[in-house]
Protein backbone atom coordinates (compact mmCIF):
# COMPACT_ATOMS: atom_id res chain seq x y z
CA UNK A 1 0.00 0.00 0.00
CA UNK A 2 1.33 3.42 -0.87
CA UNK A 3 1.82 5.69 2.03
CA UNK A 4 -0.11 8.85 1.57
CA UNK A 5 2.16 11.87 1.85
CA UNK A 6 -0.42 14.09 3.39
CA UNK A 7 -1.18 11.55 6.08
CA UNK A 8 2.51 11.24 6.78
CA UNK A 9 2.80 14.96 7.44
CA UNK A 10 -0.36 14.93 9.52
CA UNK A 11 1.00 12.11 11.67
CA UNK A 12 4.18 13.99 12.40
CA UNK A 13 2.22 17.13 13.22
CA UNK A 14 -0.04 15.27 15.64
CA UNK A 15 2.89 13.53 17.31
CA UNK A 16 4.76 16.81 17.64
CA UNK A 17 1.77 18.58 19.21
CA UNK A 18 1.33 15.86 21.79
CA UNK A 19 5.04 15.66 22.50
CA UNK A 20 4.93 19.38 23.30
CA UNK A 21 1.92 18.86 25.55
CA UNK A 22 3.81 16.10 27.38
CA UNK A 23 6.92 18.23 27.81
CA UNK A 24 5.35 21.59 28.60
CA UNK A 25 4.70 21.22 32.35
CA UNK A 26 8.15 19.74 32.85
CA UNK A 27 9.93 22.46 30.91
CA UNK A 28 7.79 25.09 32.56
CA UNK A 29 8.75 24.01 36.08
CA UNK A 30 12.43 23.81 35.11
CA UNK A 31 12.39 27.31 33.69
CA UNK A 32 10.63 28.57 36.77
CA UNK A 33 13.36 27.05 38.91
CA UNK A 34 16.02 28.98 36.98
CA UNK A 35 14.48 32.31 37.93
CA UNK A 36 15.05 34.37 41.01
CA UNK A 37 12.19 35.05 43.33
CA UNK A 38 12.53 38.75 42.55
CA UNK A 39 11.80 38.07 38.88
CA UNK A 40 8.14 37.61 39.86
CA UNK A 41 7.56 35.15 37.08
CA UNK A 42 4.12 34.97 35.56
CA UNK A 43 3.18 32.66 32.78
CA UNK A 44 5.81 31.19 30.52
CA UNK A 45 9.09 32.97 30.68
CA UNK A 46 12.64 32.21 29.78
CA UNK A 47 15.03 33.57 32.38
CA UNK A 48 17.26 36.49 31.31
CA UNK A 49 19.95 35.49 33.75
CA UNK A 50 19.48 31.82 34.57
CA UNK A 51 20.49 31.12 38.13
CA UNK A 52 21.21 27.93 39.99
CA UNK A 53 21.06 29.71 43.27
CA UNK A 54 17.47 28.52 43.85
CA UNK A 55 18.68 24.95 43.79
CA UNK A 56 21.26 25.61 46.45
CA UNK A 57 18.81 27.47 48.62
CA UNK A 58 16.14 24.80 48.28
CA UNK A 59 18.73 22.13 49.02
CA UNK A 60 19.79 23.88 52.21
CA UNK A 61 16.36 24.97 53.43
CA UNK A 62 14.53 21.78 52.62
CA UNK A 63 17.16 19.32 53.79
CA UNK A 64 17.00 17.54 50.45
CA UNK A 65 20.45 16.08 50.91
CA UNK A 66 19.20 13.68 53.55
CA UNK A 67 15.89 13.24 51.70
CA UNK A 68 17.64 12.08 48.56
CA UNK A 69 19.94 9.78 50.53
CA UNK A 70 16.97 8.25 52.37
CA UNK A 71 15.13 7.72 49.11
CA UNK A 72 18.22 6.16 47.61
CA UNK A 73 18.58 3.76 50.55
CA UNK A 74 14.91 2.80 50.51
CA UNK A 75 14.51 2.47 46.74
CA UNK A 76 17.88 0.72 46.33
CA UNK A 77 17.22 -1.82 49.05
CA UNK A 78 13.69 -2.52 47.85
CA UNK A 79 14.79 -2.90 44.22
CA UNK A 80 17.65 -5.27 44.99
CA UNK A 81 15.73 -7.36 47.51
CA UNK A 82 12.84 -7.62 45.09
CA UNK A 83 15.20 -8.67 42.32
CA UNK A 84 16.61 -11.52 44.41
CA UNK A 85 13.25 -12.75 45.72
CA UNK A 86 11.47 -12.40 42.40
CA UNK A 87 14.22 -14.14 40.45
CA UNK A 88 14.04 -17.15 42.75
CA UNK A 89 10.24 -17.23 42.70
CA UNK A 90 10.04 -16.57 38.96
CA UNK A 91 12.46 -19.46 38.39
CA UNK A 92 10.16 -21.78 40.30
CA UNK A 93 7.04 -20.60 38.48
CA UNK A 94 8.70 -20.40 35.10
CA UNK A 95 10.62 -23.63 34.84
CA UNK A 96 9.44 -26.07 37.49
CA UNK A 97 6.27 -28.04 37.99
CA UNK A 98 4.79 -28.45 41.38
CA UNK A 99 1.46 -28.90 43.04
CA UNK A 100 -0.48 -25.71 43.65
CA UNK A 101 1.57 -23.67 41.19
CA UNK A 102 -1.51 -22.07 39.70
CA UNK A 103 -3.17 -21.31 43.01
CA UNK A 104 0.00 -19.70 44.36
CA UNK A 105 0.48 -17.75 41.18
CA UNK A 106 -3.05 -16.36 41.30
CA UNK A 107 -2.58 -15.46 44.94
CA UNK A 108 0.43 -13.42 43.87
CA UNK A 109 -1.44 -11.90 40.93
CA UNK A 110 -3.92 -10.34 43.35
CA UNK A 111 -0.96 -8.29 44.53
CA UNK A 112 -0.64 -6.74 41.08
CA UNK A 113 -3.93 -4.92 41.28
CA UNK A 114 -5.02 -4.37 44.85
CA UNK A 115 -4.58 -0.81 46.06
CA UNK A 116 -1.84 -0.65 48.65
CA UNK A 117 -3.76 2.22 50.20
CA UNK A 118 -5.81 -0.60 51.73
CA UNK A 119 -2.78 -2.09 53.52
CA UNK A 120 -1.46 1.10 55.05
CA UNK A 121 -3.83 1.15 58.03
CA UNK A 122 -2.82 -2.14 59.70
CA UNK A 123 0.80 -1.68 58.63
CA UNK A 124 0.94 1.57 60.54
CA UNK A 125 -0.75 0.31 63.70
CA UNK A 126 1.17 -2.96 63.81
CA UNK A 127 4.49 -1.24 63.13
CA UNK A 128 3.68 1.31 65.81
CA UNK A 129 3.14 -1.48 68.34
CA UNK A 130 6.45 -3.15 67.52
CA UNK A 131 8.31 0.15 67.33
CA UNK A 132 9.05 0.10 63.61
CA UNK A 133 7.31 3.34 62.64
CA UNK A 134 9.53 6.31 62.00
CA UNK A 135 12.29 4.15 60.60
CA UNK A 136 13.32 3.38 57.05
CA UNK A 137 12.39 -0.27 57.68
CA UNK A 138 8.77 0.85 57.80
CA UNK A 139 9.16 1.88 54.18
CA UNK A 140 11.46 -0.89 52.99
CA UNK A 141 9.70 -4.01 54.26
CA UNK A 142 6.18 -3.25 52.98
CA UNK A 143 7.45 -2.10 49.63
CA UNK A 144 9.37 -5.33 49.10
CA UNK A 145 6.12 -7.16 49.76
CA UNK A 146 4.31 -4.91 47.31
CA UNK A 147 6.91 -5.20 44.56
CA UNK A 148 7.34 -8.96 44.71
CA UNK A 149 4.17 -9.71 42.69
CA UNK A 150 5.27 -7.62 39.72
CA UNK A 151 8.83 -8.91 39.92
CA UNK A 152 7.79 -12.55 40.10
CA UNK A 153 5.33 -12.09 37.27
CA UNK A 154 8.03 -10.49 35.16
CA UNK A 155 10.74 -13.07 35.88
CA UNK A 156 8.31 -15.94 35.35
CA UNK A 157 7.64 -14.61 31.87
CA UNK A 158 11.38 -14.47 31.28
CA UNK A 159 12.07 -18.00 32.49
CA UNK A 160 9.19 -19.36 30.45
CA UNK A 161 10.71 -17.77 27.36
CA UNK A 162 14.14 -19.38 27.77
CA UNK A 163 14.63 -22.58 25.79
CA UNK A 164 13.85 -25.59 27.93
CA UNK A 165 16.63 -27.50 26.18
CA UNK A 166 19.19 -25.41 28.04
CA UNK A 167 17.78 -26.33 31.39
CA UNK A 168 17.41 -29.93 30.30
CA UNK A 169 21.02 -30.19 29.17
CA UNK A 170 22.30 -28.69 32.38
CA UNK A 171 20.17 -31.11 34.36
CA UNK A 172 21.50 -34.07 32.43
CA UNK A 173 24.98 -32.89 33.29
CA UNK A 174 23.96 -33.44 36.87
CA UNK A 175 23.75 -29.79 37.84
CA UNK A 176 21.53 -28.95 40.78
CA UNK A 177 18.58 -26.69 40.24
CA UNK A 178 20.48 -23.80 41.79
CA UNK A 179 23.56 -24.40 39.65
CA UNK A 180 21.32 -24.40 36.61
CA UNK A 181 19.86 -21.06 37.63
CA UNK A 182 23.22 -19.56 38.54
CA UNK A 183 25.36 -20.76 35.65
CA UNK A 184 22.95 -21.32 32.79
CA UNK A 185 20.00 -19.01 33.20
CA UNK A 186 21.25 -15.95 35.08
CA UNK A 187 23.82 -14.92 32.47
CA UNK A 188 20.93 -14.48 30.02
CA UNK A 189 18.59 -12.99 32.55
CA UNK A 190 20.45 -9.75 33.22
CA UNK A 191 18.49 -7.56 30.80
CA UNK A 192 15.21 -8.75 32.30
CA UNK A 193 16.51 -8.29 35.83
CA UNK A 194 17.82 -4.81 35.04
CA UNK A 195 14.45 -3.76 33.70
CA UNK A 196 12.78 -5.00 36.83
CA UNK A 197 15.24 -3.24 39.10
CA UNK A 198 14.83 0.03 37.23
CA UNK A 199 11.04 -0.06 37.43
CA UNK A 200 10.84 -1.07 41.07
CA UNK A 201 13.42 1.58 41.91
CA UNK A 202 11.35 4.22 40.16
CA UNK A 203 8.06 3.22 41.79
CA UNK A 204 9.67 3.11 45.20
CA UNK A 205 11.46 6.42 44.70
CA UNK A 206 8.19 8.12 43.75
CA UNK A 207 6.13 6.59 46.56
CA UNK A 208 4.47 9.08 48.87
CA UNK A 209 1.61 7.80 51.05
CA UNK A 210 3.59 5.21 53.00
CA UNK A 211 6.27 7.76 53.85
CA UNK A 212 3.63 10.29 54.84
CA UNK A 213 2.05 7.83 57.25
CA UNK A 214 5.17 6.20 58.70
CA UNK A 215 7.78 8.93 59.01
CA UNK A 216 7.73 11.63 61.64
CA UNK A 217 11.39 12.64 61.98
CA UNK A 218 12.72 15.31 59.64
CA UNK A 219 15.91 13.36 59.17
CA UNK A 220 14.11 10.25 57.87
CA UNK A 221 11.94 11.92 55.25
CA UNK A 222 12.12 10.60 51.73
CA UNK A 223 12.57 13.07 48.89
CA UNK A 224 8.89 13.18 47.80
CA UNK A 225 7.71 13.54 51.40
CA UNK A 226 10.20 16.33 52.06
CA UNK A 227 9.11 17.99 48.84
CA UNK A 228 5.40 17.85 49.68
CA UNK A 229 6.00 19.44 53.08
CA UNK A 230 8.41 21.98 51.63
CA UNK A 231 5.88 22.94 48.95
CA UNK A 232 3.17 23.27 51.56
CA UNK A 233 5.28 25.84 53.36
CA UNK A 234 6.82 27.78 50.45
CA UNK A 235 4.52 27.39 47.47
CA UNK A 236 2.94 30.81 47.67
CA UNK A 237 5.77 32.76 49.20
CA UNK A 238 8.41 31.54 46.74
CA UNK A 239 7.33 29.52 43.71
CA UNK A 240 10.83 29.49 42.23
CA UNK A 241 12.24 27.77 45.29
CA UNK A 242 9.46 25.17 45.27
CA UNK A 243 10.07 24.55 41.58
CA UNK A 244 13.77 24.04 42.21
CA UNK A 245 12.99 21.54 44.95
CA UNK A 246 10.61 19.66 42.65
CA UNK A 247 13.28 19.47 39.94
CA UNK A 248 15.79 18.12 42.48
CA UNK A 249 13.43 15.31 43.44
CA UNK A 250 12.45 14.36 39.89
CA UNK A 251 15.90 14.65 38.35
CA UNK A 252 17.52 11.37 39.44
CA UNK A 253 14.72 9.29 37.92
CA UNK A 254 14.57 11.38 34.76
CA UNK A 255 18.31 10.93 34.25
CA UNK A 256 18.00 7.17 34.65
CA UNK A 257 15.02 7.26 32.29
CA UNK A 258 16.93 9.09 29.59
CA UNK A 259 19.50 6.31 29.53
CA UNK A 260 17.25 3.32 30.06
CA UNK A 261 13.96 4.40 28.54
CA UNK A 262 13.60 1.23 26.48
CA UNK A 263 13.67 -0.86 29.62
CA UNK A 264 11.14 1.40 31.30
CA UNK A 265 8.62 1.24 28.51
CA UNK A 266 9.03 -2.45 27.81
CA UNK A 267 8.63 -3.31 31.46
CA UNK A 268 5.59 -1.13 32.05
CA UNK A 269 3.70 -2.80 29.25
CA UNK A 270 4.93 -6.34 29.58
CA UNK A 271 3.87 -6.25 33.19
CA UNK A 272 0.34 -5.70 32.08
CA UNK A 273 0.16 -7.31 28.66
CA UNK A 274 1.13 -10.80 29.70
CA UNK A 275 -1.93 -12.97 30.31
CA UNK B 1 14.85 -9.06 23.05
CA UNK B 2 12.82 -12.12 23.67
CA UNK B 3 11.71 -11.12 27.12
CA UNK B 4 8.35 -9.86 26.08
CA UNK B 5 7.34 -12.95 24.14
CA UNK B 6 7.43 -15.84 26.51
CA UNK B 7 5.36 -18.40 24.64
CA UNK B 8 6.96 -20.85 22.27
CA UNK B 9 10.12 -22.79 21.67
CA UNK B 10 11.28 -24.31 24.87
CA UNK B 11 8.19 -23.70 26.87
CA UNK B 12 8.04 -26.22 29.64
CA UNK B 13 5.13 -28.15 28.29
CA UNK B 14 2.53 -25.43 28.50
CA UNK B 15 0.59 -25.18 25.28
CA UNK B 16 2.05 -22.28 23.34
CA UNK B 17 0.30 -19.03 24.04
CA UNK B 18 -1.91 -20.66 26.64
CA UNK B 19 -3.70 -18.34 28.96
CA UNK B 20 -3.11 -20.81 31.76
CA UNK B 21 -6.69 -21.56 32.74
CA UNK B 22 -6.90 -22.79 36.29
CA UNK B 23 -5.95 -26.39 36.84
CA UNK B 24 -4.68 -27.24 33.39
CA UNK B 25 -1.00 -27.38 34.11
CA UNK B 26 -0.84 -30.16 36.65
CA UNK B 27 2.09 -32.43 35.93
CA UNK B 28 0.48 -35.90 36.05
CA UNK B 29 -1.60 -35.18 32.97
CA UNK B 30 1.43 -35.00 30.70
CA UNK B 31 2.10 -37.99 28.53
CA UNK B 32 5.31 -37.29 26.66
CA UNK B 33 6.91 -34.60 28.62
CA UNK B 34 7.32 -36.39 31.93
CA UNK B 35 10.94 -35.47 32.27
CA UNK B 36 10.32 -31.92 31.24
CA UNK B 37 12.95 -29.35 32.11
CA UNK B 38 10.80 -28.29 34.99
CA UNK B 39 12.87 -30.69 37.04
CA UNK B 40 12.32 -31.28 40.73
CA UNK B 41 8.92 -30.82 42.24
CA UNK B 42 9.53 -30.09 45.87
CA UNK B 43 12.46 -27.76 45.66
CA UNK B 44 10.21 -25.23 43.93
CA UNK B 45 8.62 -24.33 47.26
CA UNK B 46 12.02 -23.45 48.62
CA UNK B 47 12.54 -20.96 45.80
CA UNK B 48 9.09 -19.49 46.32
CA UNK B 49 9.18 -19.24 50.09
CA UNK B 50 11.05 -15.95 50.59
CA UNK B 51 9.01 -14.03 48.03
CA UNK B 52 5.73 -15.44 49.30
CA UNK B 53 6.69 -14.71 52.87
CA UNK B 54 7.29 -11.02 52.18
CA UNK B 55 4.16 -10.79 50.09
CA UNK B 56 1.95 -12.48 52.67
CA UNK B 57 3.34 -10.65 55.68
CA UNK B 58 3.59 -7.16 54.24
CA UNK B 59 0.96 -6.97 51.51
CA UNK B 60 -1.67 -9.68 51.42
CA UNK B 61 -1.83 -10.15 55.18
CA UNK B 62 -2.43 -6.46 55.87
CA UNK B 63 -5.20 -6.48 53.26
CA UNK B 64 -6.96 -9.22 55.24
CA UNK B 65 -6.27 -7.38 58.48
CA UNK B 66 -7.84 -4.23 57.00
CA UNK B 67 -10.98 -6.23 56.30
CA UNK B 68 -11.01 -7.42 59.92
CA UNK B 69 -10.56 -3.86 61.21
CA UNK B 70 -13.48 -2.70 59.10
CA UNK B 71 -15.87 -4.52 61.45
CA UNK B 72 -14.73 -2.49 64.46
CA UNK B 73 -15.24 0.96 65.82
CA UNK B 74 -11.73 1.93 66.83
CA UNK B 75 -9.93 5.22 67.44
CA UNK B 76 -6.46 3.71 67.07
CA UNK B 77 -5.64 4.06 70.78
CA UNK B 78 -8.20 2.51 73.10
CA UNK B 79 -9.78 -0.92 72.71
CA UNK B 80 -12.02 -1.25 69.69
CA UNK B 81 -15.60 -2.50 69.75
CA UNK B 82 -17.14 -4.91 67.27
CA UNK B 83 -19.84 -3.15 65.25
CA UNK B 84 -20.53 -5.67 62.51
CA UNK B 85 -21.46 -4.01 59.26
CA UNK B 86 -22.07 -0.56 60.73
CA UNK B 87 -19.05 0.94 59.02
CA UNK B 88 -20.25 -0.37 55.67
CA UNK B 89 -23.69 1.09 56.31
CA UNK B 90 -22.01 4.39 56.88
CA UNK B 91 -19.95 4.09 53.71
CA UNK B 92 -23.14 3.55 51.75
CA UNK B 93 -25.21 6.22 53.45
CA UNK B 94 -22.80 9.03 54.38
CA UNK B 95 -23.12 11.66 51.64
CA UNK B 96 -19.50 12.79 52.10
CA UNK B 97 -18.19 9.27 51.51
CA UNK B 98 -20.57 8.61 48.66
CA UNK B 99 -19.54 11.78 46.92
CA UNK B 100 -15.87 10.76 47.17
CA UNK B 101 -16.71 7.67 45.12
CA UNK B 102 -18.63 9.80 42.65
CA UNK B 103 -15.53 11.98 42.32
CA UNK B 104 -13.61 8.81 41.51
CA UNK B 105 -16.01 8.12 38.67
CA UNK B 106 -15.41 11.60 37.30
CA UNK B 107 -11.66 11.00 37.56
CA UNK B 108 -12.05 7.75 35.60
CA UNK B 109 -13.47 9.79 32.72
CA UNK B 110 -10.39 12.00 32.78
CA UNK B 111 -7.71 9.43 33.62
CA UNK B 112 -8.99 6.51 31.57
CA UNK B 113 -11.66 7.28 28.99
CA UNK B 114 -10.25 10.55 27.69
CA UNK B 115 -6.66 9.29 27.24
CA UNK B 116 -7.86 6.08 25.60
CA UNK B 117 -10.20 7.93 23.23
CA UNK B 118 -7.40 10.35 22.39
CA UNK B 119 -4.97 7.49 21.90
CA UNK B 120 -7.34 5.62 19.60
CA UNK B 121 -8.04 8.72 17.56
CA UNK B 122 -4.36 9.37 17.05
CA UNK B 123 -3.65 5.75 16.31
CA UNK B 124 -6.33 5.79 13.64
CA UNK B 125 -4.80 8.87 12.04
CA UNK B 126 -1.47 7.12 11.90
CA UNK B 127 -2.72 3.84 10.52
CA UNK B 128 -1.44 4.47 7.02
CA UNK B 129 1.74 6.29 7.86
CA UNK B 130 5.13 4.85 8.49
CA UNK B 131 6.56 7.33 10.92
CA UNK B 132 10.28 7.51 11.53
CA UNK B 133 11.60 8.47 14.91
CA UNK B 134 8.85 6.63 16.76
CA UNK B 135 11.41 5.83 19.45
CA UNK B 136 11.94 9.50 20.19
CA UNK B 137 8.25 10.33 20.39
CA UNK B 138 7.61 7.28 22.50
CA UNK B 139 10.26 8.32 25.00
CA UNK B 140 8.87 11.85 25.24
CA UNK B 141 5.23 10.81 25.49
CA UNK B 142 6.10 8.35 28.19
CA UNK B 143 8.05 10.82 30.31
CA UNK B 144 5.10 11.92 32.52
CA UNK B 145 4.86 8.32 33.76
CA UNK B 146 8.29 8.49 35.34
CA UNK B 147 7.87 11.65 37.36
CA UNK B 148 6.79 11.45 41.00
CA UNK B 149 3.16 12.47 41.41
CA UNK B 150 4.21 14.95 44.08
CA UNK B 151 6.37 16.71 41.49
CA UNK B 152 3.60 16.54 38.89
CA UNK B 153 1.20 18.08 41.39
CA UNK B 154 3.58 20.94 42.14
CA UNK B 155 4.09 21.67 38.45
CA UNK B 156 0.34 21.78 37.83
CA UNK B 157 -0.43 23.85 40.89
CA UNK B 158 1.86 26.43 39.32
CA UNK B 159 0.26 26.07 35.89
CA UNK B 160 -3.26 26.46 37.30
CA UNK B 161 -2.21 29.19 39.74
CA UNK B 162 -3.39 32.78 39.90
CA UNK B 163 -0.31 33.98 37.98
CA UNK B 164 0.37 30.75 36.19
CA UNK B 165 0.70 30.19 32.44
CA UNK B 166 -3.00 29.45 31.87
CA UNK B 167 -4.24 32.65 33.42
CA UNK B 168 -1.44 34.67 31.84
CA UNK B 169 -2.31 33.15 28.49
CA UNK B 170 -5.96 34.11 28.93
CA UNK B 171 -4.98 37.67 29.87
CA UNK B 172 -2.65 37.90 26.91
CA UNK B 173 -5.47 37.17 24.48
CA UNK B 174 -7.87 39.52 26.20
CA UNK B 175 -9.83 36.90 28.08
CA UNK B 176 -8.56 37.99 31.47
CA UNK B 177 -12.12 37.85 32.75
CA UNK B 178 -11.92 34.07 32.62
CA UNK B 179 -8.74 33.92 34.66
CA UNK B 180 -9.22 32.39 38.06
CA UNK B 181 -7.62 30.13 40.60
CA UNK B 182 -8.59 26.93 38.86
CA UNK B 183 -7.93 24.61 41.76
CA UNK B 184 -9.80 26.93 44.12
CA UNK B 185 -13.03 26.86 42.15
CA UNK B 186 -15.75 24.61 43.55
CA UNK B 187 -16.96 23.48 40.15
CA UNK B 188 -13.68 23.37 38.28
CA UNK B 189 -11.25 21.91 40.83
CA UNK B 190 -12.23 18.30 40.16
CA UNK B 191 -12.00 18.53 36.35
CA UNK B 192 -8.73 20.41 36.80
CA UNK B 193 -7.33 17.55 38.89
CA UNK B 194 -8.74 15.14 36.32
CA UNK B 195 -6.92 16.86 33.48
CA UNK B 196 -3.64 16.37 35.31
CA UNK B 197 -4.46 12.66 35.25
CA UNK B 198 -5.17 12.93 31.54
CA UNK B 199 -1.75 14.48 31.07
CA UNK B 200 -0.05 11.70 33.03
CA UNK B 201 -1.87 8.94 31.15
CA UNK B 202 -2.39 10.01 27.54
CA UNK B 203 1.18 9.24 26.51
CA UNK B 204 0.94 5.73 27.87
CA UNK B 205 -2.22 5.09 25.86
CA UNK B 206 -0.75 6.58 22.71
CA UNK B 207 2.43 4.56 22.97
CA UNK B 208 0.47 1.37 23.51
CA UNK B 209 -1.90 1.95 20.61
CA UNK B 210 0.76 3.12 18.18
CA UNK B 211 2.72 -0.05 18.94
CA UNK B 212 -0.50 -1.99 18.41
CA UNK B 213 -1.38 -0.59 15.00
CA UNK B 214 2.05 -1.37 13.67
CA UNK B 215 1.33 -5.03 14.24
CA UNK B 216 -1.89 -4.99 12.21
CA UNK B 217 -1.22 -6.64 8.85
CA UNK B 218 -1.78 -4.14 6.02
CA UNK B 219 -3.68 -6.85 4.14
CA UNK B 220 -6.58 -6.31 6.54
CA UNK B 221 -6.78 -2.70 5.46
CA UNK B 222 -6.48 -3.62 1.81
CA UNK B 223 -9.37 -6.05 2.25
CA UNK B 224 -11.43 -3.36 3.94
CA UNK B 225 -10.66 -0.98 1.10
CA UNK B 226 -11.69 -3.55 -1.51
CA UNK B 227 -14.96 -3.88 0.35
CA UNK B 228 -15.40 -0.16 -0.09
CA UNK B 229 -15.01 0.72 3.57
CA UNK B 230 -14.52 4.38 4.47
CA UNK B 231 -12.26 5.66 7.23
CA UNK B 232 -14.89 5.23 9.90
CA UNK B 233 -15.89 1.68 8.86
CA UNK B 234 -12.25 0.79 8.55
CA UNK B 235 -11.68 1.99 12.10
CA UNK B 236 -14.61 -0.02 13.45
CA UNK B 237 -13.92 -3.15 11.43
CA UNK B 238 -10.15 -3.38 11.52
CA UNK B 239 -8.36 -0.97 13.86
CA UNK B 240 -10.57 -1.22 16.92
CA UNK B 241 -10.84 -5.04 17.02
CA UNK B 242 -7.11 -5.41 16.44
CA UNK B 243 -6.31 -3.10 19.34
CA UNK B 244 -8.56 -4.94 21.77
CA UNK B 245 -5.70 -6.30 23.86
CA UNK B 246 -3.94 -2.95 24.07
CA UNK B 247 -7.22 -1.26 24.92
CA UNK B 248 -7.80 -3.66 27.80
CA UNK B 249 -4.32 -3.02 29.20
CA UNK B 250 -4.65 0.73 28.86
CA UNK B 251 -8.12 0.83 30.43
CA UNK B 252 -7.09 -1.40 33.33
CA UNK B 253 -3.93 0.55 34.15
CA UNK B 254 -5.56 3.97 33.87
CA UNK B 255 -8.77 3.10 35.69
CA UNK B 256 -6.94 1.58 38.62
CA UNK B 257 -4.68 4.62 38.73
CA UNK B 258 -7.76 6.89 38.76
CA UNK B 259 -9.39 4.96 41.59
CA UNK B 260 -6.22 5.06 43.67
CA UNK B 261 -5.56 8.79 43.31
CA UNK B 262 -4.06 10.13 46.51
CA UNK B 263 -0.78 12.00 46.10
CA UNK B 264 -2.20 14.43 43.57
CA UNK B 265 -5.17 15.36 45.74
CA UNK B 266 -3.05 15.58 48.87
CA UNK B 267 -0.56 17.99 47.35
CA UNK B 268 -2.72 19.95 44.93
CA UNK B 269 -6.03 20.45 46.74
CA UNK B 270 -6.19 18.60 50.08
CA UNK B 271 -9.65 17.52 49.01
CA UNK B 272 -10.85 21.09 48.65
CA UNK B 273 -12.18 23.59 48.09
CA UNK B 274 -14.81 22.40 50.55
CA UNK B 275 -14.98 18.71 49.80
CA UNK B 276 -15.12 19.10 46.02
CA UNK B 277 -12.05 16.93 45.30
CA UNK B 278 -12.19 14.32 48.06
CA UNK B 279 -11.45 10.80 46.85
CA UNK B 280 -11.68 7.45 48.68
CA UNK B 281 -7.95 7.14 49.48
CA UNK B 282 -8.00 10.64 50.88
CA UNK B 283 -10.85 9.61 53.21
CA UNK B 284 -8.92 6.47 54.17
CA UNK B 285 -5.96 8.63 55.15
CA UNK B 286 -8.04 11.25 56.95
CA UNK B 287 -10.15 8.80 58.93
CA UNK B 288 -7.35 6.41 59.81
CA UNK B 289 -4.66 8.90 60.76
CA UNK B 290 -6.21 12.30 61.41
CA UNK B 291 -9.61 11.87 63.04
CA UNK B 292 -9.26 8.42 64.59
CA UNK B 293 -12.06 6.57 62.84
CA UNK B 294 -9.93 3.61 61.88
CA UNK B 295 -12.76 1.15 61.35
CA UNK B 296 -14.54 3.45 58.96
CA UNK B 297 -11.32 4.10 57.07
CA UNK B 298 -10.81 0.37 56.74
CA UNK B 299 -14.34 -0.05 55.39
CA UNK B 300 -13.72 2.62 52.76
CA UNK B 301 -10.46 0.87 51.83
CA UNK B 302 -12.22 -2.48 51.49
CA UNK B 303 -14.98 -1.04 49.30
CA UNK B 304 -12.32 0.64 47.14
CA UNK B 305 -10.47 -2.66 46.82
CA UNK B 306 -13.63 -4.50 45.81
CA UNK B 307 -14.39 -1.88 43.18
CA UNK B 308 -10.88 -2.16 41.77
CA UNK B 309 -11.12 -5.94 41.54
CA UNK B 310 -14.53 -5.69 39.90
CA UNK B 311 -13.26 -3.19 37.35
CA UNK B 312 -10.18 -5.25 36.49
CA UNK B 313 -12.33 -8.37 36.16
CA UNK B 314 -14.96 -6.64 34.04
CA UNK B 315 -12.49 -5.12 31.63
CA UNK B 316 -10.77 -8.46 31.11
CA UNK B 317 -14.13 -10.14 30.59
CA UNK B 318 -15.47 -7.65 28.10
CA UNK B 319 -12.31 -7.69 26.08
CA UNK B 320 -11.88 -11.46 26.11
CA UNK B 321 -15.42 -12.17 25.01
CA UNK B 322 -15.11 -10.84 21.50
CA UNK B 323 -13.93 -13.76 19.36
CA UNK B 324 -12.98 -11.90 16.15
CA UNK B 325 -9.27 -12.52 16.42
Amino acid sequence: MTVNRREQVLSYAVLAVFAIVALYPIVSIMLLALHRRSDLVTGFSIPDHPTFHTFREAWELGGFGSGLVNSLIVAGTVAIATAVLATLAGYAFGSMRFRGANALFYLLLIGLIFPYEATVIPLYYVFRDVGLTDSLWALILPQIGLSVPFGTFWMRAFFRSTPGALVEASRLDGASSFATLWRVLLPQAWPAITTMIVLVFMWTWNEFLLALVMIQSDSLRTAPLGLALFAGANRYSDPTLTAAAAVLVALPIVIVYVFLQRSFIRGMFAGAVKE
Amino acid sequence: MSVSTPAGVGDTGHPAGARAPAGVTEAPRLKVNIRAPGEPRRVAYLYLAPALLFYLVFAFGPLIYTTWLSFFKWDGITVGTWVGLDNYNQVLSDPAIRSSFVHSLVLIVFYALLPCALGLFIASIMVHSRVRGVGFFRAVLFLPQTIATVVVAIAWVWIYGQNGPINEGLRAIGLGGLARSWLGDFNLALPAVGLVGTWVMFGLCMVLFIAGIQKIPTSLYEAARVDGAGRWREFLAVTLPSLRGELAVALTLTTIFALRTFDLVYVATSGGPGSSTTVPSWLVYQNAFAVGRVGLAAAVAVVLTIIIFAVAFLITRIVDRDPTT
